[in-house]
């Protein structure tokens, strides 16, 4: 899809987040790492936000997590899904501990069919030449 | 400061004054501030000081910069103390423990707080309630790609959660939309006051799943305010004092996606502490006035308060317990559900506990009411304020 027919609101990269987008562009997921908890996070900032430490550094993540919450949007409160709804707007938690707040896709936006602890895997939409978002799909069992 | 320190509040101050704008509901001919002053003018008189006795302000309520400093200009007063905390709905019940903080200090004699937003009717005028956000903060990069929408559509990924967790069911979130109607029905100034059951609730229409039109607080203009000053000259007012016993405040996480765990609320970090402060039990209070902006807000918040388990929050609303008659006295103004919500609605959790404790609520009126909890809720249940308050 082209720029000029994208709706919807489209993320306007950090200096701070750079890192990530240019990752999902790659059709990978890059998190930041804190050296000193040894462990991920997220939103990326130049430091960790449980210790307050700057000793940081980016690693790909599995793009593997679980569902932790969902919803299902029934009213569109931007024209940009205004054709599309209902969707279905979840909290991913990644095998790597994080949430990442997303869409969830390849699957009907009906409570029978998606439940909280569902496994899901990242997918790449190429919203436009420039942006890449990492949404998630239901992995097959 | 440490919780003991902090306890050196009990009873140091009390609410003298509490009162709405002359008009709530849909009241597109007023604007904000309007609704400040007649809401300011009327707690004042409830009082019986005047407005230049006032020399705190506090308020978050107000479209765009510097809330109280629009305010006390509109109101022609130039106060020594402003507070303009902006923190959600829960701000102005979290101003109480400020004000309360500022008295206690020598800073201010008498603290105004008051509200005024025209939830219903600024947007067709041209207004918008909140400034855009920087194009690289969080919430702008790594959420609104996915989503736009307000507490409507964040708040029932917290309750799904509950629901996921402790099977907590439709029904038993309805059961708070049809006490709380009950109550509307009987106070003059709610704005939805015909019946409705269980059924009306689940067969309306989805907003966003799991929440149902009925299960979501009203959308109004309305203003409010209540007037604060010292225990001792409290009782130089008009009317019975109504005294802050115990105090606590909170804030956990601003966005969703960062909330720590979804299936509480800060308030179980602030009730502790007011509880504490007051040295009451949950079996001592009368009336409990807590924030709903939606039916799973006041769900959620009586686990985080302690008046039940947590995930026991259901169960213990079954029944129609909050109902007029029932052992659980809640939200006996009508709530936001069906009083009146012009966006932030702490305020009217005020107003109506002082309303209760000095009882003037008529047909609604719980019997004997001599201690209340408040707690309101802001954000994406994201702060908290709560209060323990009571009059002699």
């Amino acid at each position: 899809m082209t720029q000029d027919g994208y709706r919807k609101p489209l993320p306007s990269p950090a200096p701070e987040s750079r890192r990530y987008w240019e990752g999902c562009k790659q059709h990978e997921l890059w998190l930041p790492f804190c050296r000193s908890c040894d462990k991920f996070y997220f939103y990326p900032r130049e430091f960790c936000p449980s210790c307050f430490g700057w000793d940081i550094e980016w690693r790909q993540a599995s793009g593997r997590g679980t569902i932790y919450t969902f919803a299902i949007q029934h009213r569109a409160w931007h024209p940009g899904w205004e054709d599309e709804v209902p969707y279905v707007t979840a909290l991913v938690q990644l095998d790597e501990g994080p949430r990442l707040y997303t869409n969830i896709v390849g699957v009907d936006p009906d409570p029978a069919q998606i439940r909280c602890d569902m496994p899901v895997e990242v997918v790449f939409d190429d919203v436009t030449e420039e942006v890449t978002l990492p949404k998630f799909r239901p992995v097959a069992t | 400061m440490t919780d003991q320190e902090k306890a050196s509040l009990f009873k140091k101050i009390a609410i003298v004054g509490a009162d709405e704008s002359d008009e709530i509901g849909i009241v597109p001919h007023k604007s904000t501030l309007q609704l400040h002053a007649e809401a300011a003018r009327n707690a004042l008189d409830d009082a019986g000081l005047a407005l230049s006795e006032v020399d705190g302000i506090f308020s978050a309520g107000s479209a765009g910069w510097s809330p109280t400093l629009q305010l006390a200009e509109y109101l022609g007063i130039q106060p020594r103390y402003t507070d303009s905390t902006s923190v959600g709905g829960s701000s102005f019940v979290i101003d109480v423990e400020h004000a309360a903080a500022a008295i206690a200090a020598g800073l201010i004699d008498v603290a105004l707080i008051t509200h005024g937003e025209s939830g219903a009717s600024g947007g067709r005028r041209g207004g918008s309630a909140r400034p855009a956000l920087d194009p690289w903060h969080p919430a702008a990069q790594f959420e609104m790609p996915y989503h736009v929408g307000g507490a409507p559509t964040h708040y029932p990924m917290a309750c799904m959660r509950h629901m996921h967790q402790y099977g907590t069911t439709h029904e038993q979130l309805a059961e708070i939309a049809v006490a709380t109607r009950k109550w509307a029905m009987l106070n003059p100034k709610a704005m939805m006051r015909d019946p409705i059951t269980i059924d009306d609730v689940l067969s309306s229409r989805w907003i966003t799943y799991p929440f149902h039109l009925l299960d979501c607080c009203l959308v109004t203009d309305a203003g409010g305010a209540v007037v604060i000053t010292s225990a001792e000259r409290a009782r130089d007012c008009k009317k019975k004092p109504v005294y802050m016993l115990g105090s606590g405040e909170a804030t956990t996480h601003q966005t969703i996606a960062s909330m720590p765990d979804l299936t509480t609320t800060p308030a179980s970090i602030s009730g502790p502490r007011a509880f504490a402060m007051a040295g009451v039990r949950h079996e001592d209070i009368d009336v409990v006035e807590v924030y709903d902006s939606f039916t799973y807000t006041a769900l959620v918040t009586l686990e985080a308060l302690g008046f039940c388990k947590p995930g026991e929050g259901g169960a213990f609303v079954s029944g129609q317990r909050t109902a007029p008659g029932g052992d659980f006295p809640m939200n006996t103004n009508g709530g936001g559900l069906s009083y009146t919500h012009p966006g932030m609605y702490g305020m009217f959790l005020l107003i109506e506990a002082t309303r209760q404790l000095r009882g003037e609520c008529g047909e609604r009126q719980v019997a004997g009411a001599k201690l209340a909890c408040v707690n309101g809720t802001g954000g994406t249940l994201s702060s908290t304020g709560t209060l323990i308050l009571g009059a002699d």
